[in-house]
C-alpha cells in the first residue's frame, strides 16, 4: 500500500490457556498495542512484571497518523531503551514558520536549551515508532511480554479483587482474569464503553484532509503553517517533513465538504500541485480525512482498570498532543502499580494516577482548544480578532505571540499533586515539586553521559549537592532509595545541574521513579526525606 | 479595582470625535476589523492582565444586565 514502508505482520498464535480451556489469572493485562499500549508493555517489563498485551489487529498503525514527538515522551522512550533509535530515524526540527496569503508573518525557533540529550521535537511516522517498540519488546523481554495479536477484548468486568475479561480470537472466545488492566484501546475504546464511562467534550465542525507524499523537495526541515494561502483559499494548511522523503500535508476542509469525494486522488492531486508547483514530482502515499474532538474522562481509574492514551483523552492534533501526552500517562502509572503490587505502597497511591493525569489532560485539552479556536474561528467576531492578530503580526512584534498555529506539547507539572512535599526553603528556577527533571551532562565513574540516564531505573533517588551523608542507600518501609552525591558520585561537568536545580552546597532533592521532583530542601535531612518519600507513595 | 474608572482623557470631545470619524464610511465588517485591531493594540499597551480582565468584565456587565 505504501511505497516507503512495508507493514510487518505479526503471527497470531493461539494461547495455551485458550487451547487448554483454563482460566488464568495474570498480573497485568494491556488492551491495545498502539503507541501507548506498547509503552506500557515496555515499562512493565522493565520493572520485571510479566504482562499480556492484547490487540484486535496484527500490525502497526495503518496509514499516516502521528508525526511529531516532543522532548518529554522521547525521554521516557529513552528510559525504556527505544528513544535513540527513534531519534536516529527521525527528522529533527526546531523552526516553525507561519504564513498568511503569500507572506511570512511570524517565525519561531523552539530554541532548545543546550546540554540536553533529547531534542525539542522530532518527526517520525507512527508506524516506525510502534515497530521499534515491538522490536525492543521481543529482543529484550521475550519472556515477560506476551503479545496476543488478533485478540479482541469483548467484555470486561471489575470483580472486587480482579478483573474478568473475555477475548475473541480466530479460534473463538476465551476467558481470562487480571489483577490489573491498563486500557489503551484508543479513541473509540471498547473498554470505556464496557465500563459505562462518560466521555464528554466538544466535537469540532471541521474536517481535515491529510496527505502523505513522497518527494525529493528542497523545503527545509521546518514546520510551515499557512492561513488562507493562495493554493487553498479561506482555509489553513500545514506542511511537515518526515523520514524517507515523506512529507505530511494537512488541508483544512471546512464542514460542508464530502469526505469521500475529497479523498479521491483526482481531487487531492490538483490541490497538491497547486501547493507544490507544477515542476515538483511527488507520489501520493496516503490520504485520509478526519474530524476531531476535544474530550476526556473525569477519572482515569475505574476499579482495577486504568484508562490511558486516546481512550482517556482525545485532543485536536494542533500542537502534536495525542501520543505525546499518552506516553506520560504510562510514565506516571507503572511505578505506582509496581509498588502496590509488591505490597510496598497502599492502593491509595493508584488514585494519584488519575489525580495527576486528569489534571495534565485538562491542561493539554485547554491548549489544544485554544489553538483550535484560533485556527478555525467559530464566529464572525472570533474570526475578526484572529484576522486582526494576523494583520498586526506582520508590522508589530507584540501581535506575534498571539498567533496560535498550535502550541507545541509541553509536559504539565503536577504542581497541586497530593504526592508533593511543598517547599519550606526558597528556590529559584523551574524544578518545583511535581515537575519533570531537567537533563544535564554529567560524568559518572569517568564516563560522560546524561543525568536522566542515571535516574532511569524506576527507583527513588536522593540527589544531594556536595554533601556526603555517608551512605549510598536508604530503605524506607521496604522502598529502596539511592543517594547520588553531586561532586562525588556524579560530576556536574558543565554546571548545568547546579544551574537548573538552583543548587547550593547541601541542596537535596527527592526524585520519583518517573523522574519528577517530589521534594527539595537546602540541607540533607534524613527524617525529612523519609517523610517526603512516604508522602510521595501515599503512605501519609 | 486597578482599572481606572474616573475620567482620564484630557479632551473627551476630541477623543470621541476621532473615534467616530475613524469608522466613517466603513462597512460593518470593516468596522469590526478596525475595532478588533484597536482593542488588541490598546490591550497590549495596558499589558496588565488584572486591568484587562476588569475592563472585559466591566464591558460585559452592562450587556448582560440589559
Ligand atoms: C492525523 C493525525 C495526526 C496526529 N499527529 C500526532 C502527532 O503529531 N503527535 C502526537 O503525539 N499524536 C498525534 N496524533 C494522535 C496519535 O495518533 C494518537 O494519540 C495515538 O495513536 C494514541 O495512541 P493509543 O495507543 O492511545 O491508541 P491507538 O493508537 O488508537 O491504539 C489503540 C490500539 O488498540 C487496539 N484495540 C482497539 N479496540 C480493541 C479491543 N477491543 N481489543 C483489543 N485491541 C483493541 C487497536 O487495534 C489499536 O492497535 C495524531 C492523530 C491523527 C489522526
Amino acid at each position: 500500500m505504501l511505497n516507503t514502508y512495508q507493514y510487518p505482520e505479526f503471527d497470531y498464535v493461539q494461547s495455551e490457556e485458550q487451547k487448554s480451556g483454563t482460566v488464568k489469572r495474570h498480573k497485568a493485562v494491556i488492551i491495545g498495542a498502539g503507541p501507548i499500549g506498547l509503552t506500557t508493555a515496555l515499562d512493565f517489563a522493565k520493572q520485571g512484571i510479566p504482562v499480556v498485551i492484547l490487540d484486535d489487529n496484527n500490525t502497526v498503525s495503518i496509514g499516516s497518523r502521528a508525526v511529531c514527538y516532543a522532548k518529554r515522551p522521547l525521554e521516557i522512550w529513552d528510559r525504556l531503551g527505544v528513544g535513540e533509535r527513534m531519534i536516529d530515524k527521525s527528522v529533527v526540527w526546531k523552526v516553525g514558520k507561519v504564513f498568511r496569503d503569500e507572506e511570512l508573518v511570524y517565525q519561531f525557533d523552539l530554541l532548545p536549551e543546550d546540554d540536553h540529550k533529547i531534542p525539542a521535537f522530532i518527526n517520525l511516522q507512527q508506524y516506525y515508532l510502534e515497530e521499534y517498540m515491538i522490536d525492543e519488546a521481543k529482543k529484550q523481554y521475550g519472556d515477560l511480554i506476551d503479545f496476543r495479536w488478533k485478540s479482541k477484548t469483548i467484555s470486561l468486568k471489575n470483580q472486587g479483587d480482579h478483573v474478568a475479561l473475555q477475548i475473541e480470537t480466530p479460534d473463538g472466545v476465551y476467558k481470562m482474569e487480571a489483577d490489573y488492566v491498563v486500557a489503551c484501546d484508543g479513541a473509540n475504546s471498547d473498554t470505556r464503553k464496557m465500563l459505562g464511562l462518560d466521555f464528554e467534550g466538544q466535537f469540532f465542525q471541521d474536517r481535515f484532509l491529510i496527505a502523505d507524499v513522497v518527494m525529493k523537495a528542497d523545503f527545509p526541515a521546518e514546520r510551515w503553517f499557512w492561513f488562507n494561502p493562495p493554493f487553498h483559499r479561506n482555509q489553513s494548511v500545514l506542511l511537515h517533513m518526515q523520514s524517507d522523503d515523506v512529507w505530511r500535508i494537512d488541508f483544512q476542509l471546512g464542514w460542508d465538504c464530502d469526505p469521500e469525494e475529497e479523498k479521491k486522488p483526482e481531487n487531492v492531486i490538483p490541490r497538491l500541485k497547486a501547493m507544490l508547483g507544477d515542476d515538483v514530482e511527488f507520489e501520493l502515499e496516503w490520504v485520509s480525512v478526519y474530524q476531531f474532538a476535544c474530550r476526556q474522562l473525569q477519572d482515569f481509574k475505574c476499579g482495577r482498570v486504568f484508562i490511558a492514551g486516546d481512550a482517556a483523552h482525545q485532543v485536536s492534533p494542533f500542537g502534536a498532543r495525542g501520543a505525546n501526552t499518552g506516553v506520560q500517562d504510562i510514565d506516571n502509572l507503572i511505578w505506582k502499580l509496581k509498588l502496590v503490587m509488591d505490597g510496598k505502597a497502599p492502593e491509595k497511591l493508584l488514585e494519584s494516577y488519575s489525580e495527576e493525569r486528569v489534571f495534565a489532560a485538562a491542561d493539554n485539552l485547554l491548549n489544544s482548544t485554544r489553538s483550535t479556536d484560533f485556527i478555525t474561528p467559530k464566529s464572525a467576531v472570533s474570526k475578526a480578532f484572529r484576522d486582526a492578530v494576523l494583520d498586526l503580526a506582520s508590522d508589530y512584534e507584540f501581535a506575534r505571540p498571539l498567533v496560535n498555529s498550535g502550541r507545541l506539547s509541553m509536559p504539565t507539572p503536577y504542581i497541586h499533586s497530593s504526592l508533593n512535599t511543598p517547599d519550606e526553603d526558597t528556590f529559584d528556577g523551574k524544578m518545583v515539586p511535581g515537575t519533570n527533571c531537567a537533563d544535564a551532562p554529567v560524568n559518572v565513574e569517568g564516563t560522560e553521559g546524561w543525568f536522566l540516564n542515571h535516574i532511569a531505573d524506576s527507583r527513588f533517588k536522593v540527589l544531594t549537592f556536595n554533601t556526603d551523608p555517608g551512605f549510598k542507600k536508604l530503605d524506607i518501609n521496604g522502598i529502596p532509595c539511592d543517594v547520588i552525591v553531586v561532586g562525588k558520585d556524579m560530576l556536574d561537568i558543565k554546571n548545568r545541574l547546579k544551574e537548573r536545580y538552583d543548587a547550593k552546597d547541601g541542596t537535596t532533592y527527592l526524585l520519583r521513579p518517573d523522574q519528577h521532583v517530589a521534594a527539595r530542601w537546602r540541607t540533607f535531612d534524613q527524617h525529612k526525606i523519609e517523610t517526603a518519600l512516604k508522602r510521595a507513595t501515599a503512605q501519609l | 479595582m486597578s482599572l481606572k474608572t474616573q475620567a482620564n482623557i484630557e479632551r473627551p470631545d476630541d477623543f470621541y470625535q476621532e473615534l467616530i470619524d475613524l469608522h466613517r464610511d466603513l462597512s460593518e465588517e470593516q468596522s469590526r476589523e478596525l475595532n478588533a485591531k484597536l482593542i488588541l493594540l490598546l490591550a497590549n499597551h495596558i499589558g496588565d492582565m488584572t486591568v484587562l480582565s476588569e475592563a472585559m468584565n466591566a464591558a460585559k456587565k452592562d450587556i448582560e444586565a440589559k
